[in-house]
């Protein structure tokens, strides 16, 4: 039971990382980035290239320290999270859409054929835990991953909290609720969502990593479109613009996901088991549109963030999207 | 060999416009990116598949794979697809087109999309169908190129339909509110057009094309899950390319689309086939936003 809470908790906070990247990033700054996956998995890759073992068909075994592989995996979504932003940050939102979808797509055809760099479907295997060398029974080394994972929850948690109370934190709200007010104020609103863009989805390379060092296994059938649904139904049903939301509502659908997938698991014959898995995607679709139409602010809901220097009291967040650009919305 | 390439492109760029068109309608007139639309091909071609079982073993037309049971299947599964657009509407896009918070509905349709495509798992199963099992024999069309019936009929629809589409709305009363209220629909409803009326003409539309690209697609390909998915970013690509908006836009980015997709097997293989749309696509947003035949603004 301890064995499998563990594992639940390891799991249920690889995904609050990369739910914190996207709360920065969809939260803070009102980006739709539908490439959750792909980013996620570049992470992976980047981290099994640099510490996994000498592989014999594809690129691998540099063998470099955890820290490192971590670093690596951060700076790889990094940079492909700049060529994703460059030509599309300064078109309409939609448009970001389409494109990080299109991004999640070719990475995975990527990381499906480009065997020479991923394995290609066989996948990359033998990646390492922290601390490999050390000896101990399994609970030991899962409660040793479970403790890296949660200090990098921790981490990236204090650390947003710290970026979007800052100066720099409420000039992006500024731009998600009117840019050209924003702009008005002399904010280069291309280059605030960039910046937001590239260190999102730093994090969720971030987070992948941890889950290819966790898992020690990865192929392209690891880093499905369903990654990036489950990843937004947390942050919808969690509350985005909230980096608690964010946490509370990664463990809470990751709950509701694996209790459904035992429960089918449990109740259906191994013929229906397909049916289960589409059952349990259609579970969470219709948590994720509930919560949209009558929930939308999620569990926790977005908090009014004032400049401490500033003497007024928090008002009650609008918490007010903007209308979608080009046009009047439609009643 | 490059004559076979294009004239594959082209047959799979007309089931790609079909779907595009709907998709630039409902970006237009709506507002926004629906990702959900690729299951809309997707039931279309499973309702064909369903309503085509009451009419099995009737007469084919000619060296056509179907007889005029498919028919009637197709027009039925695009009134069927035309009722799940609505449905869809009504009980999720509406509600936040509503709302006091206005979030933001290309994720609902995100969300709606690996629902609907897994609604398809949950009652058809994973395995791929087909229409008819019987071998279509592809003739020679020009020297070098040889297409089956089918695919000719594929295309022939298309032209059809695109020129329907096109009287509709250059002629008829509804066609031009659609255009009003895609052009400013402030303005529309100020000046006495029942915009939900254009909405629900909007879905119908878009809804109906896709179910017969869908099916479409299973005639010349197969029925599968996940079809619909798999081509949603090649018609965003088409309907990105030809300008957003733009019927004829939409027709002939999916053709570019299609032909440049079957055409880069020569050189690349068909393994970043996928990619090629997206490759494409981005270079339209970054050079001519706007698309080759989009509304000047």
């Amino acid at each position: 039971m301890i064995d499998y809470l563990v594992f639940f908790a390891i799991q249920a906070t690889i995904f609050a990382v990369v739910c914190l990247g996207l709360n920065l990033q969809w939260g803070y700054t009102g980006l739709f980035n539908i490439g959750v996956a792909g980013f996620f998995a570049v992470g992976a890759y980047a981290f099994a290239i640099l510490c996994g073992p000498t592989y014999a068909s594809h690129l691998g075994g540099f063998g470099l320290p955890y820290p490192v592989g971590l670093a690596g995996a951060l700076l790889a979504a990094a940079l492909i999270a700049l060529v994703a932003g460059i030509p599309t940050l300064r078109l309409r939102e939609d448009y970001l859409a389409i494109v990080t979808i299109g991004f999640g797509t070719v990475l995975q055809l990527v990381a499906l054929n480009a065997a020479w760099l991923t394995g290609g479907s066989q996948g990359a295997t033998g990646i390492p835990r922290p601390l490999a060398d050390w000896l101990a029974p399994a609970t030991g080394r899962n409660l040793l991953m479970l403790a890296v994972t949660a200090g990098t929850v921790f981490a990236v948690y204090a650390a947003l909290e710290a970026m979007v109370r800052s100066p720099w934190g409420r000039v992006l709200k500024a731009i998600r609720e009117d840019e050209a007010a924003a702009a008005s104020l002399g904010k280069n609103a291309f280059a605030f969502r960039l910046q937001a863009f590239v260190i999102g989805s730093s994090i969720m390379g971030l987070g992948g990593a941890l889950y290819a060092s966790f898992i020690g296994f990865i192929s392209p059938q690891d880093f499905l479109p369903i990654v990036t649904f489950q990843v937004w139904a947390m942050l919808i049903v969690g509350g985005s613009g909230n980096n608690k939301g964010a946490v509370l509502g990664a463990v809470l659908m990751w709950g509701v996901w694996t209790a459904s997938g035992s429960a089918a698991q449990a109740l259906l014959p191994a013929d229906l088991q397909v049916k289960g898995g589409a059952a349990q995607i259609i579970l969470i679709g219709l948590v994720l549109m509930l919560t949209l139409i009558l929930r939308p602010r999620g569990l926790v809901g977005e908090e009014a963030v004032v400049s401490r220097e500033a003497r007024v009291r928090p008002a009650t967040p609008q918490a007010v999207r903007a209308p979608p650009a080009g046009g009047a919305p439609l009643a | 060999m490059i004559g076979q390439y294009v004239a594959d492109g082209v047959v799979t760029g007309a089931t790609l416009a079909l779907g595009a068109i709907g998709l630039t309608l409902t970006y237009n007139i709506l507002r926004f990116a629906n990702f959900a639309h690729g299951e809309l091909l997707t039931f279309g071609a499973y309702f064909a598949l369903l309503f085509a079982g009451a009419f099995a073993g009737a007469q084919t037309f000619g060296t056509l794979s179907f007889g005029a049971g498919f028919v009637l299947a197709t027009a039925g599964a695009a009134l069927a697809t035309a009722l799940v657009a609505l449905a869809l509407d009504r009980f999720l896009f509406r509600p936040l087109r509503k709302s006091e918070i206005a979030v933001t509905l290309v994720i609902a349709s995100f969300g709606a999309s690996l629902m609907l495509r897994n609604v398809v798992v949950f009652v058809w199963g994973p395995e791929p169908e087909y229409y008819s099992r019987a071998i279509s024999i592809a003739s020679e069309i020009v020297p070098g190129v040889r297409l089956t019936s089918d695919e000719l009929f594929v295309v022939a629809l298309t032209a059809v339909l695109m020129l329907a589409l096109h009287l509709f709305l250059a002629r008829t009363r509804l066609g031009k509110a659609m255009r009003a209220v895609s052009d400013d629909p402030a303005l529309a409803l100020v000046a006495g057009i029942d915009v939900q009326r254009v909405i629900r003409a909007t879905w119908i539309i878009g809804g109906a094309l896709a179910a017969i690209a869908g099916v479409l697609f299973g005639l010349t390909v197969q029925v599968l899950p996940d079809m619909g998915a798999t081509l949603i970013l090649s018609m965003f690509a088409a309907a990105i390319l030809g300008g957003v908006g733009s019927i004829y836009g939409a027709v002939l980015g999916g053709l570019l689309i299609g032909v440049a997709q079957s055409t880069s097997v020569a050189w690349i293989g068909p393994a970043y086939k996928p990619g090629v749309a997206f490759v494409l696509m981005l270079l339209a947003l970054m050079f001519f936003p706007r698309g080759l035949l989009g509304e000047k603004r």
